[in-house]
């Protein structure tokens, strides 16, 4: 598949999940499960998204710079730091490691 | 808020440059996807396999855009309208719309409420995304020394937010730890799928959820 291909069927999903909410009855509103799968899908998803980010690495699991530079982004994000801040922070990390390592 | 999106926009547009996208199909997904964590999820998979991990992109695109699914069912009885207007409410059915609208008490205000925060989200998310872009394009090869970096943080800082209470830390771990397993063994964007479960079986199960499911 080419990333135009990927990028069109993704967004056509996304939209059509949007659009799935104004066709089911109202009824479904009531019920907590669903919401609740919901919410926990998008903990699970970036979770995992964060893992196979910080350690993932060709076939397997490599520690790198990218691991400090998670570290610290916690940090900050526990400090109430600013979103884009802790992005440039943590990136800034994980180059200056490479740079001496 | 405006602040926030601004910063989202426009790490996510320098993000996707160095995930491999090119400006135009950055765009397009703010334009079309316009959901943050799915656009994020979308191209953190494509940079880690490529091309070839498409499936698996658009599977955690489509899985983290289910929440809209449910926010769509929240506003859709005010919104009310002819279909034309309901597709554009829908294309708008995100986190901050949702947000804003239902805490507003009168349906004038909820209406109102939905409506702006969509246009200015809508406008602002599109220009910081091009923005973040452009600049991504401008760094080139500088950007990749700690690019995968940022892209764990800015996942981490669209978790962060929801871990007020012990199901989500715990579903939270969980995946992690399903995910990190499955790394050696699955081709990219499998981890992240099958970590899915996990949110799946504790959702149903409601396993140390609290009695009653407070508001959003």
């Amino acid at each position: 598949m080419t990333i135009w291909q990927t990028i069109i069927l993704a967004s056509i999903a996304v939209l059509a999940l949007k659009l799935l909410g104004y066709l089911v009855p109202p009824a479904l509103v009531e019920k907590p499960t669903p919401a609740r799968v919901a919410n926990l899908l998008t903990v699970a998803l970036l979770a995992a998204l964060i893992v196979v980010q910080t350690v993932g690495g060709g076939q397997g699991i490599v520690l790198d710079a990218r691991v400090p530079a998670l570290v610290v982004a916690a940090g900050l994000f526990a400090l109430r730091v600013p979103f884009i801040v802790v992005v440039g922070a943590a990136a800034l990390v994980a180059a200056l490691i490479r740079l001496w390592t | 808020m405006g602040l926030a999106v601004a910063a989202y926009g426009i790490s996510f547009g320098a993000l996707s440059v160095a995930s491999g996208l090119d400006i135009w199909q950055t765009c397009f997904l703010s334009l079309i996807m316009f959901s943050g964590g799915s656009q994020f999820a979308v191209i953190g998979i494509l940079a880690s396999g490529g091309a070839a991990a498409g499936g698996a992109a658009i599977a955690s695109g489509a899985l983290l855009g289910t929440r809209n699914a449910l926010y769509a069912l929240r506003v859709a009885p005010f919104i009310g309208g002819p279909w034309p207007k309901k597709v554009l409410a829908a294309h708008w059915t995100i986190d901050e719309t949702t947000a804003v609208s239902t805490a507003q008490k009168t349906v004038a205000g909820q209406r109102a409420g939905f409506w702006w925060t969509g246009v200015i989200i809508y406008v602002g998310w599109n220009l910081t995304t091009l923005l973040g872009a452009l600049i991504g394009d401008l760094l080139g090869d500088v950007s990749q020394y700690g690019l995968d970096a940022a892209a764990a943080a800015a996942f981490l800082g669209l978790l962060w937010p929801r871990l007020k209470q012990l199901q989500p830390v715990v579903v939270a771990i969980g995946a992690a730890v399903v995910a990190a397993v499955l790394i050696p063994f699955v081709p990219a964007g499998i981890p992240v799928l099958a970590a899915a479960v996990v949110a799946v079986v504790v959702g149903l199960t409601n396993w140390l959820g609290p009695r009653r499911e407070a508001e959003l």
